[in-house]
């Protein structure tokens, strides 16, 4: 019993941080129909902003944490601009291999920068251990937890009550009908696009405290797609809730059966969930006319 | 002054190749193909296997990505299934390298196959995601069924033997190369003149009107899998046969991602495309290598960033084809070819 609460309480920490991974994703695709598989690299870059300027620079850690949300909304406005919106129109392959090019350019100016030899995070997070039900859990991981709970209300009073949410919802639903209402459409996907890279800034940065800094943070971007196909491409409580049920997977089956089983059967569970429910558990059906 | 290409005949209009500029074009590059290997060294001829293994696999890919419109992530767990299994029916059973690669071919369309089967439901990106997946959970097997494969251990393939000649060095495995990627470009470039590969195309453009007019989409949809699996798988063979070795990190998610770029910048729907694109992937990293080495001398710092160089330069390449020629180096070759015939017009 006492494995089984210290392995959901691994999985459901594990599992926000990869629904806040998750968020950014589903934030892009929803205004612009782009998955952006650089998104594990919007994390690492996220993660090295602020190791660079509290560990390296030595700046306080508030500020550098808003100094790199800055410069990660500028990184997405950018990225947006120069590589995304040429691609508007495009078929569905050239937008997913434009991202994975996005991908491999980043990594390339991360190690350039940063090396590749992986190091310690600053540690202003507390991570002391915290004693649950019998349980113990790194304090930084319930941190992960309360940011990504927090995260998910915030998503969701920003897309029911702000202008911005609102307008980004009606771009998601269709671009001509929001264009003909007034709504700029590049400035939606711009807003799209920078808080897409903040969240994974923020995401980048929880990992990494629990991981340390180096290039295999990347490879997370890997881990959330079973949990945005799982929850539907398209649904931000799919993401919250795909995270939670592919942590707590991976959780058990590595506690469990173990021999790295815990890699693979998110990908098993991924393709099958597809088989029967095409569109995940709660994405929106599209319905094709010739 | 040409106009244009008519044809007068159903014989001129069904051939491969049209006009005498074309055929002349056919006929120096055999020639080329023929006289490379007597005058390269055997760094060129290194090369040339390379690209050459790299053109089949780049020709399979584009068979189900370029012409069906399926999109795979999954190139890399394809290739290892087909390295795989030459290598083991080579060591283990003690086949002659040709029925093993031509078994590990069936072997692999039948996983190719077997994978695409949610193609069926799926489409665009979530399929790209499930042959993503196709790629995780096949490297997984190839890394934890060690009773077969031997895990991360590498499985060592012997020397593949043709005529009672063995065929260990570069010059000699040019020649199983290249002929069998000429017959794989045979059989591809006139695939698409059969009723299976118009059907291919019809699902690519339309799926939906391809069904309504009679195309059964599972049966075209999986045979388009398992008949790309089939070259990727033997590109994968030849791999294992050319290196002698066969270890997992040879066909990880980065291989997929780069047959991907290989078939994007070189062309969708088009073997010429293929054959480019396979060239220029293959070679772009060796030519930053060169150009790196020869001027370490005035910028010593090239040395250690050299690695990320080349990672950005892919990434670059990539995404700058995509921006300004999205149809690829096929579409510049023929610009390059309409400008001389039409010269001094433009058009």
């Amino acid at each position: 019993m006492a494995l089984f609460i210290q392995l959901t309480l691994t999985g459901l920490t594990n599992g926000a941080i990869l629904a806040l991974a998750a968020l950014g994703f589903v934030l892009i695709y929803k205004s612009s129909d782009v998955i952006n598989f650089a998104q594990g690299e919007f994390l690492l870059i996220g993660a090295y902003v602020i190791f660079g300027l509290v560990a390296q620079v030595g700046i306080f850690w508030p500020v550098s944490l808003i100094l790199t949300v800055l410069i990660a909304v500028a990184l997405g406005v950018v990225v947006e601009r120069l590589v995304l919106r040429p691609m508007i129109g495009e078929p569905i392959i050239s937008v997913i291999m434009v991202t994975i090019g996005l991908s491999s350019l980043l990594k390339a100016i991360v190690s350039a920068i940063w090396g590749t030899i992986p190091q310690a995070f600053p540690a202003f997070i507390p991570s002391a251990p915290v004693k649950i039900l019998g349980a113990t859990v790194g304090e930084d991981r319930l941190w992960a937890l309360v940011i990504a709970v927090l995260m998910l209300g915030l998503f969701n009073i920003f897309f029911t009550r702000s202008r911005e949410g609102i307008a980004m919802r009606a771009v998601a639903d269709d671009q001509q009908a929001a264009l003909s209402m007034g709504i700029s459409v590049k400035k939606i996907f711009a807003w799209a696009w920078s808080i897409a890279a903040a969240t994974a800034a923020l995401g980048g940065l929880l990992v990494a405290n629990i991981v340390g800094v180096s290039g295999e943070l990347a490879g997370f971007g890997l881990r959330v797609f079973p949990v945005v196909i799982l929850g539907g491409l398209d649904s931000i409580p799919g993401a919250i809730i795909g995270g939670i049920i592919i942590g707590l997977l991976e959780a058990y089956t590595g506690g469990y059966i173990g021999q790295g089983l815990n890699q693979v059967l998110p990908f098993v569970v991924l393709i099958v969930i597809l088989m029967v429910r095409p569109y995940g558990l709660f994405g929106q059906e599209i319905i094709e006319r010739v | 002054m040409i106009s244009g290409i008519f044809h007068s005949s159903y014989e001129k209009d069904m051939a491969l190749r049209h006009t005498h500029a074309q055929k002349i074009r056919l006929v120096i590059l055999i020639i080329a193909l023929i006289a490379f290997p007597f005058f390269a060294n055997r760094y060129y001829l290194t090369l040339a296997n390379q690209v050459g293994i790299a053109v089949i696999g780049a020709i399979g890919l584009n068979i189900l990505v370029g012409y069906t419109g399926q999109i795979s992530l999954g190139q890399g767990g394809f290739m290892a299934v087909g390295a795989y299994a030459a290598g083991l029916l080579t060591v283990r059973l003690g086949m002659p390298w040709w029925a093993s690669t031509l078994l590990a071919c069936a072997v692999t369309a039948l996983v190719g196959a077997l994978f695409g089967i949610p193609s069926l439901r799926l489409k665009g990106l979530y399929l790209a995601i499930a042959t993503l997946s196709a790629q995780v959970i096949i490297l997984w097997v190839v890394t934890h069924w060690t009773g077969l494969t031997g895990g991360n251990d590498a499985l060592v393939v012997p020397d593949p033997m043709l005529f009672g000649l063995k065929i260990n060095s570069d010059f000699n495995f040019y020649w199983v190369v290249w002929g069998i990627a000429i017959i794989v470009t045979l059989l591809t470039v006139n695939l698409f003149r059969t009723r299976f590969g118009r059907a291919f195309i019809a699902i690519r453009d339309q799926d939906i009107a391809a069904s309504v007019m009679g195309v059964d989409l599972f049966k075209y949809k999986l045979l388009a899998f398992a008949i790309s699996s089939f070259w990727v798988g033997m590109a994968g063979a030849l791999t294992a046969h050319y290196r002698n070795i066969v270890t997992w990190e040879r066909f990880t998610v980065d291989v997929s991602v780069l047959y991907l770029a290989m078939i994007i910048i070189g062309g969708l729907g088009s073997v010429t495309g293929s054959y480019l694109g396979a060239m220029f992937m293959t070679l772009l990293p060796v030519l930053l290598t060169n150009l790196g080495r020869a001027m370490k001398g005035s910028f010593p710092v090239l040395e250690t960033i050299l690695p990320f160089i080349q990672q950005g330069a892919f990434g670059l390449v990539i995404i700058l084809f995509l921006i300004f020629e999205p149809e690829g180096l096929n579409k510049i070759w023929k610009n390059l070819k309409d400008y001389f015939r039409l010269w001094p017009f433009s058009y």
